[in-house]
């Protein structure tokens, strides 16, 4: 009764705004992560990442080995693209892309049934000492990107502009978006080799700052993930921070501003509060990248939704086409409405089967028609839902007014531009109103005028 | 396989709350207070309710029709309108009163500016001022004694209201008609009867009671906010402890509170969406200038109570307060 007054009660963390969807994790929290037999063929877009496509590196008919580089880095923000199985290159041509359905140039491969990994990658783990140039370099080679969905290249991360001092890295682990656990799933199961991985990026961080410290940000209702963390904390010297269970707790303005009170100013990035924010898969992958020259060819996913039969985590090849991954989870129970590559608040419904996962999928969600809204859009009531829901500060209700009458101007002054699309108000709003649509149509439309 | 599946814009999940299921829910808010009113005021209260509710749909479904709009007569805003027209509108009105009424606050408040969302004035309270300007005698005169009480609550010869008679005290009785007016007004008997309901009034206004049972539901379900509610009646509160007619009277604050229409303009008609601020700052800016101007109203002004004036003045203050309260956008100063 008296337990508020208990000494050690953890200080949980939050933001301003932000709604409470259903978690829905239940379904896949406890399964652990399965490995997805190889796929007979995968489908590897040049472009998986923020930023210019790779350039293809092979031809049609040439043999390929498990991890071996297809295309390379073009420009500074791109990254390397390596081949998810052994085989031949099929075909090289221009196909849908999953998160944007423009076409990208994508190689098809067909698998020998052989699985020969590339020479490089090393088979046993080694105790290492690495230096920053080496971890950005290996990280570089192995085409790592956020793995938490929004795919920026991480070498690019890890080496911020030299005139800001960064003082704090985050380990994002919220995973706040309802369904997903593919986050959780591996926090619970390679939890060493996420802290080594975590160690690294600080590492290479310390090339140009002295003394960063290492946050955990984990929200609260995955408390077997923070008690694990909790018992390593002590050895490797870095913090857990709990957070209240919130959406979008896991964005990173908010998970900065959560932690640390620290606002990343209006058009800024997290360097310029002196933060770098990486996801508990992108550690991950850093840590298979030094220590064992592993190129990024395999993630984690979550395979929920009411329509597929068995909810799984799933450790899948890049290029898998979804249909490989229903046949492997039993098939649909009832009529598919919706594919969501993603999370339910973000993420992309997908009009395809064939469609393949790429690095930024966090997970396939498949709705049928009781979780499919459709609901008209009715008139704004002026409710002030979505104020209250909006992590930013923004009236969205207004916004969105302003861009239906074309005032776009209006919408710059009300700070359109900070609208970080995580959805929060299209949640909350009782009218049903497509407000991220509205507002990803009128950030176009800004910049658009600008570049005119 | 492909083009089967449906593609759209995130998110794909949405809250359970919908715009009709707010609605509906205001309306089974106001139904204790509905048949309170026929409890008090007779079978006639109920078809003064009935018939707002049934020419406002009519209303609202001609309109649809005209201006070839979505049929809007079930999403339950025409009736919440009537309801709370009909809850202002004094007992013994005759018939074709709520039908005006209606008709007014749906076809040239809310249709004729485009429909639930637009409207910038209360429908109900700006249908009412027309009713007040418009028929003045019968909108006055027209207050009858509740069953089992007496028109002003505590007092069985007075053939007002509470604040009626306190207001013609004022101007043609001496101080200490005032005086002996007061004390029996601020008496518990008097309270008592004001927040159980058994007073004279409008319609729907009198039971402080039954009104906040469902202004509890509301709040409960997080379908109103408290912001305004809760600072307009503090500012009423806080200001009746200063405002005194003539002399300090113990409980002439709570009297204040409970008389009149000030609860069921706090809660049903102060806190409609469409026309109070969306910002949370402003909310609280909307209500403390509703409680100003209600007691100003209520003390120096021309009539006795002014609950549903102040709303409307409010209700054109809304764009300007929601400009001067836009909440800070996240990483700017």
């Amino acid at each position: 009764m008296f337990n508020f007054l208990a000494k050690n009660r953890i200080k949980k963390f939050s933001f301003p705004g932000g709604v409470h969807p259903e978690e829905n994790k239940h379904f896949t929290e406890n399964c652990p992560i399965e490995k997805l037999p190889l796929p007979k063929i995968v489908y590897i877009p040049l472009s998986q990442h923020t930023g210019k496509p790779a350039k293809p590196l092979l031809n049609i008919g040439d043999k390929v080995k498990t991890g071996q580089l297809i295309g390379e880095a073009d420009g500074r923000i791109s990254a390397n693209i390596h081949s998810s199985i052994s085989g031949t290159v099929k075909d090289l041509k221009e196909l849908p892309h999953p998160l944007t359905f423009s076409r990208v140039l994508t190689y098809i491969i067909e698998s020998d049934g052989e699985d020969i990994w590339d020479e490089d990658i090393k088979k046993d783990f080694e105790e290492k000492d690495f230096s920053s140039d080496e971890i950005i370099e290996k990280v570089h080679k192995a085409g790592i990107v956020g793995l938490g969905g929004a795919a920026f290249p991480t070498a690019v991360k890890l080496s911020p502009p030299k005139d800001k001092v960064i003082d704090t890295l985050i380990i994002n682990g919220c995973e706040c978006e309802p369904y997903l656990t593919n986050d959780y799933r591996l926090m619970v199961e390679k939890p060493k080799e996420i802290i080594l991985g975590a160690l690294l990026i600080k590492r290479a961080l310390e090339k140009n700052n002295k003394n960063i410290r290492l946050i955990f940000g984990i929200e609260d209702n995955k408390e077997k993930a923070i008690e694990i963390f909790n018992s390593y904390k002590k050895d490797y010297n870095f913090e857990v921070s709990t957070l209240k269970t919130k959406y979008p707790q896991g964005a990173e303005k908010q998970l900065i501003k959560a932690i640390l009170k620290r606002e990343v100013p209006s058009g800024g990035l997290p360097f310029d509060v002196g933060v770098v924010v990486q996801n508990v898969g992108t550690a991950y992958a850093c840590y298979e990248s030094c220590y064992f020259d592993k190129p990024l060819f395999e993630r984690v996913i979550t395979v929920s939704g009411s329509g597929i039969k068995e909810k799984k985590n799933l450790l899948v090849r890049i290029g898998t086409p979804i249909k490989d991954i229903v046949e492997y989870c039993g098939g649909y129970i009832s009529e598919i409405k919706k594919i969501i590559f993603g999370g339910p608040i973000m993420g992309i419904a997908i009009y395809s089967e064939d469609m393949p996962v790429v690095k930024g999928t966090t997970g396939i969600l498949f709705f049928n028609d009781k979780d499919v809204i459709l609901e008209k859009e009715k008139a704004c009531i002026r409710c002030g839902r979505c104020v209250e829901a909006c992590p930013m500060g923004l009236l969205p209700c207004e916004l969105h007014k302003f861009i239906q009458r074309r005032e776009l101007e209006r919408a710059k002054e009300y700070s359109l531009l900070d609208c970080i699309e995580c959805g929060s108000c299209a949640f909350a709003c009782p009218a049903r109103i497509k407000l991220v649509q509205s507002f990803k149509f009128g950030k176009q439309e800004i910049i658009k005028k600008e570049r005119k | 396989m492909n083009g089967k599946f449906i593609v759209s814009v995130s998110p794909h999940i949405r809250n359970d709350v919908t715009v009709d299921k707010i609605m509906w829910s205001v309306v089974w808010a106001l139904i204790p207070a509905a048949i309170g009113a026929g409890y008090f005021f007779g079978i006639k209260a109920i078809f003064l309710i009935l018939l707002s509710v049934i020419s406002a749909l009519i209303s609202e479904y001609i309109c649809n029709i005209i201006f070839k709009r979505e049929v809007s007569i079930f999403d339950g805003s025409a009736v919440i309108t009537s309801i709370l027209l009909a809850f202002n509108l004094p007992p013994n009105v005759p018939f074709f009163i709520p039908i005006v009424g209606s008709f007014f606050a749906i076809v040239v408040v809310k249709q004729l500016f485009g429909g639930l969302g637009y409207n910038f004035l209360n429908p109900a309270l700006a249908a009412r001022a027309f009713l007040v300007a418009s028929f003045p005698q019968t909108m006055s005169a027209s207050y009858t004694a509740p069953y089992y009480g007496t028109i002003s609550g505590f007092d069985a010869i007075t053939q007002a209201t509470p604040l009626t008679a306190i207001r013609n005290t004022k101007i043609m009785g001496t101080p200490q008609d005032l005086e002996i007016l007061l004390n029996k007004a601020t008496s518990w008997e008097s309270l008592k009867n004001l927040f159980i309901g058994n007073v004279g009034g409008c319609l729907g206004e009198t039971s402080a009671l039954l009104l906040l049972i469902g202004a509890i539901y509301l709040l409960i379900k997080g379908y109103i906010d408290y912001r305004i509610p809760l600072s307009y009646l503090l500012t009423c509160f806080i200001l009746s402890l200063f405002i005194l007619p003539i002399k300090r009277f113990p409980n002439y604050h709570i009297f204040q509170i409970i008389s009149g229409g000030l609860i069921l303009g706090a809660f049903f008609m102060a806190t409609d969406y469409v026309t109070s601020p969306i910002t949370k700052k402003g909310r609280i800016i909307f209500g403390i200038g509703c409680g100003i101007l209600t007691m100003l109203i209520r003390h120096f002004g021309g009539y006795p109570e002014g609950v549903s004036f102040s709303i409307l003045l409010m209700n054109v203050a809304t764009p300007l307060i929601e400009r001067y309260t836009k909440p800070r956008v996240f990483g700017k100063r």
